[in-house]
């Protein structure tokens, strides 16, 4: 049997804004049904790779491969149609819009048609969202708006799914909670590839991580080897060598 | 001031007011999902009327005697030739300028209504224009000297202008096109993340204000019959005015401030003056601006990342 190329494949990307490089030669691979983590500080380009991923911004140099097509210069909606989706940085649910529409919205490269069984699905997974469902989703709770926000991407059926730090300002019993359905979405058998600053859970949670520092990723490896790592102890968990 | 004027005043205002609504509609809905005052809508607005009068020139020439079909084929014409023209503007005039600083679209705007506005004259001659009343049944109430007009082309203006409305009030409520105008109108980056083709979206847009602003052409011609390439001009002002006031980016907005422009307008020019009634009607902006510049029912500008 021939090796499966990755699910998602990037090679020596990089990214700006205008003077700013924020990427500079990331390479990483995600593969079918992992939950991959990128770890890094504040500015260090985590938001900028998902984005990149779909286009925007456009990478200036290096290759995205999904499912061993290069997707690099697609159009952002193009790229959805291909089974990714994000739940990004802020959320950014449609607040003017009802919980129920910002699934329906979700659901878009699927044209609609198995918007039943997928809401059901989602009340499922996110029991709160049900209860909410015809509420404003601005006037969500920011562990709610998560919830919506993650639920909106699966209602696509991603193969690959990224989150834009999920624990960002929540509480801890709500971060547990949402870090427990993530595990449970790996096991319906979609892959996640998860950009966190609570490296700790991520790294817990994840099979294989990487650090990124300044737009370039430090170091990589699975997720206990990086929970051991002296310099990931002392940066991003804060315990002193 | 007997009751009489004062209720001619409230049908006149009414219709006018209906065409306002009409037109607002597409400057509202640009603005709302690009963030630009599309200042050649007025002049799409003006083309329609001249499609109005060669709609139904061809149409009669061609032995058509059914005159509510010859509507109804003028008023279908019109919107669709109008609506390319929309969609053209936007295509040639603003997407490549996507991007850039607030400035240069507004500019290409104004290129565009001067564009038209020429265009239209260089084609179409720089007279006036007309078509002949059509439709002269009239309904009156009151006696011989103290009477209440309204004629049925009043009647279909208003009719029609609400039966659009509450058509686009459905799709963009209901339907999954309006739903995705909604997004990508909320949030673009977002909206495209989630497989909406964003810029076909903002097409839509051009093309459902065109047609909007087409069906208040058709009705207008019918009503006054007179027309130049400059009708655009004031009236796509009248027609901003009333976004702004009603809050512009709001779609309800749009329709609630054409009424009240439309109604005070004329309560204006019966009971006070007609030689002011653009004064006044501007001065409403200025007010609204001053006091309440998000408009009745628009929403504090949230700065788009
Ligand atoms: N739209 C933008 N325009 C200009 N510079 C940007 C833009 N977005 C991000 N940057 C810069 O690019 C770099 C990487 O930013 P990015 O948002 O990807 O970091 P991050 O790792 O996601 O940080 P955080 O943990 O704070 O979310 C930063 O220096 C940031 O200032
Ligand atoms: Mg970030």
């Amino acid at each position: 049997m021939p090796e499966q190329e990755p699910l998602l494949d990037i090679q020596q990307l990089d990214a700006r804004y205008g003077a700013i490089q924020a990427l500079r030669g990331v390479s990483l691979r995600v593969e079918r049904g992992e939950i991959v983590t990128l770890i890094g500080a504040n500015g260090a380009g985590k938001s900028t790779l998902l984005m990149s991923i779909f286009g925007d911004p456009r990478p200036s140099a290096g290759h995205i491969r999904y499912l061993g097509r290069d997707i690099t210069g697609l159009p952002t909606h193009a790229i959805a149609k291909l089974g990714i989706a994000q739940a990004p940085e802020g959320r950014r649910i449609f607040p003017a819009m009802r919980v129920e529409e910002n699934l329906l919205m979700g659901a878009t490269p699927l044209g609609m048609q198995h918007i039943d069984t997928d809401l059901i699905k989602v009340f499922e997974l996110f029991p709160r969202l049900k209860e909410r469902r015809d509420q404003r989703a601005g006037t969500l709770s920011g562990g709610e708006q998560q919830m919506l926000a993650i639920g909106r991407a699966l209602m696509s059926r991603p193969q690959l799914l990224l989150l834009d730090e999920p624990s960002l300002g929540l509480a801890p019993l709500v971060t547990q909670r949402i870090f427990a359905i993530l595990g449970e979405i790996r096991a319906t058998g979609t892959t996640i590839f998860l950009v966190e600053q609570n490296a700790r859970q991520a790294l817990k949670l994840a099979q294989r991580g990487y650090v990124l520092v300044n737009g370039a990723i430090r170091l990589s490896g699975s997720g206990e080897e990086l929970l051991a790592n002296p310099e990931v102890r002392q940066a991003y968990l804060g315990i002193r060598a | 001031m007997d009751w009489h004027i004062l209720a001619q005043q409230l049908v006149n205002g009414l219709t006018l007011g209906s065409i306002y609504g009409l037109i607002a509609i597409g400057y509202t809905m640009v603005y709302g999902i690009i963030g630009m005052i599309n200042f050649a809508h007025g002049d799409v607005y003006m083309v329609s009327a001249y499609l109005t009068a060669i709609c139904l020139a061809v149409l009669f020439s061609c032995g058509i005697d059914s005159l509510p079909f010859a509507l109804l084929a003028t008023l279908v014409a019109a919107m669709l030739i109008t609506a390319a023209y929309g969609w053209t503007i936007e295509r040639i005039a603003y997407r490549p300028l996507r991007g850039s600083n607030r400035l240069a679209p507004l500019i290409s705007a104004i290129g565009m209504s001067l564009v038209l506005q020429n265009g239209v004259q260089l084609s179409q001659g720089a007279r006036t224009q007309g078509v002949p009343s059509l439709i002269p049944a009239t309904l009156r109430f009151g006696d011989e000297e103290t009477f209440v007009q309204i004629t049925l082309v009043q009647v279909m203006i208003v009719v029609v202008s609400l039966a659009s409305m509450a058509l686009l009030h459905w799709l963009i409520g209901r339907t999954t096109l309006g739903r995705q105008c909604r997004a990508t109108q909320q949030d673009r980056r977002m909206a495209a993340i989630l497989g909406i083709d964003t810029d076909r979206i903002i097409s839509t847009v051009f093309v459902i204000g065109a047609a909007m602003a087409a069906i208040a052409g058709v009705l207008v011609t019918l009503n006054y019959g007179s027309f130049d390439f400059y009708i655009g001009f004031v009236t796509g002002i009248k027609a901003f005015t009333a976004a702004v006031l009603g809050g512009i980016g709001s779609l309800p907005g749009a329709m609630l401030g054409g009424l009240i422009l439309g109604l005070s307008e004329a309560l204006f020019s019966g009971m006070v003056n007609t030689d002011y009634k653009d004064v006044f009607a501007f001065s409403l902006l200025v007010l609204v601006l001053i006091f309440r510049p998000t408009g009745l029912l628009g929403k504090p500008e949230v700065e788009k990342v």
